[in-house]
């Protein structure tokens, strides 16, 4: 018997997704207000900047879009070129998703140790083609073996490197620091954000500096040089991004790992927000420095929300604990 | 019973630069223990206080996750290889 498919299931009932629909939902994230976390300190108000909203689910959409559009806007990234870069995660989910929308193909370098869930979400579902290198490197394994990739057939790729490309900043500079100065009504007095290639943090320094030179400025880092902040970097122990000029800002802050895995909890349970551990290490940083200045207006970026792998972490680790025949596998 | 213990590139600054040592011990308790005794100080790296590895380091023993098998416990045996992996880091 031929069963046919009425006619209601074949024409979709919401409007199609189109390349430039997911594109236009890149930037103009919200705002959110801290009305817990912090409470402690009456005169200062905390808000974060709710990156996941991007298309991607992070913060790295807005320069992995700016990189490509300036690579096609310069000539760098041509029909039929590879866009090749290292990355330990968002990055290369953003490049996954736009080289997808924009039809190129997307080669991703990363240390074999990051978690299957986000090398399933880059190459299963947005067809990247993944090249995986020494987890006993970390990033830097990964920026290594990229270069390498890249010099061996130069040709044949677009390589933005995400470290040493001024686009990557200049997102922030041309967008976040904007959208933030609006959204405060140029109230902003303190801006606080992790480092992990520096983007964030210069681009909107550089932004403020013009806006509101009183306007201090912060970068948050892993206080140990083996550490598990994912997404932030030791800068003492690390190839320091040629992006990353320190002596612009006006200082840094140290965030021990445990600091910031505390915060994942303290977020979810007083505001009821799920992030990812780069979120709460700039929380953590941001209290530090409400707990000098004791009043102000501090503005912190959350990158990205705990729906990845986090639960390799964490309660998935309790859940290990408390279940101890055969608990799923991780990664 | 010696086995190898395959080191990451932020702790070889306590191994002399070595990106592979060897270390003698029934367990990964003992192994560690072993390991603090050549290289001081790399113990407090990899592990809490009470000698339990950090949650955001991961140690394998071959290809196997400790943590599912007998955590610190585990047992080793000659010719295992112990891989010592921290959670990824750095510009995502």
């Amino acid at each position: 018997m031929n069963i046919s498919i009425p006619t209601e299931v074949q024409v979709p009932s919401c409007p199609l997704i189109t390349d430039d629909s997911v594109l236009k939902g890149i930037g103009n994230t919200p705002l959110i207000k801290m009305n817990h976390v912090g409470r402690e300190y009456p005169g200062v108000e905390i808000y974060a900047k709710a990156e996941w909203r991007n298309s991607g689910g992070s913060v790295k959409a807005r320069p992995a879009l700016q990189m490509i559009l300036d690579g096609e806007a310069t000539g760098q990234l041509t029909r039929g070129k590879t866009i090749l870069d290292s990355t330990s995660g968002n990055t290369g989910i953003a490049y996954a998703l736009i080289g997808k929308l924009k039809g190129y193909k997307v080669k991703l370098v990363m240390a074999a140790n990051v978690c299957k869930e986000r090398k399933g979400l880059m190459a299963d579902f947005y067809g990247a083609e993944i090249v995986q290198s020494s987890p006993f490197e970390g990033s830097d394994g990964a920026i290594r073996l990229a270069r390498k990739i890249y010099e061996e057939n130069p040709d044949l790729y677009f390589m933005p490197d995400q470290y040493n490309n001024d686009s990557n900043w200049k997102a922030h500079y041309l967008h976040t620091a904007n959208e933030i100065w609006e959204q405060t009504q140029g109230r902003i007095t303190h801006f606080v954000a992790g480092i992990g290639t520096g983007g964030t943090i210069m681009g909107n320094t550089r932004r403020f500096r013009e806006l509101n030179p009183d306007i201090r400025c912060y970068a948050v880092e892993p206080a140990e040089d083996l550490h598990g902040i994912e997404g932030l970097k030791h800068m003492a122990s690390s190839i320091v991004p040629g992006i990353y000029k320190e002596n612009e800002l006006d200082g840094k802050i140290s965030v021990p790992t445990e600091g910031a895995y505390q915060m994942v909890q303290r977020l979810e349970g007083e505001e009821g927000i799920l992030v990812g551990h780069s979120a709460a290490g700039a929380m953590v940083g941001a209290l530090d420095l409400a707990s000098k200045i004791k009043k102000g207006i501090i503005v912190t970026v959350f990158p990205d929300s705990c729906d990845r792998c986090y639960i390799n972490f964490g309660k998935f680790k309790e859940y290990a604990e408390t279940h101890s025949t055969h608990p799923p596998k991780a990664d | 019973m010696p086995v190898k213990v395959r080191i990451p590139t932020p702790l070889m600054k306590l191994t002399a630069n070595q990106s592979e040592v060897t270390a003698e011990g029934n367990t990964i308790s003992e192994i560690l223990n072993n390991l603090d005794n050549q290289f001081s100080g790399i113990k407090e790296r990899i592990c809490e206080e009470n000698g339990s590895p950090r949650r955001f380091i991961n140690i394998y023993l071959n290809e196997e996750d400790i943590r599912f098998l007998d955590a610190e416990k585990t047992q080793v045996k000659d010719g295992d290889e112990i891989s010592i992996i921290p959670a990824i880091a750095g510009g995502h």
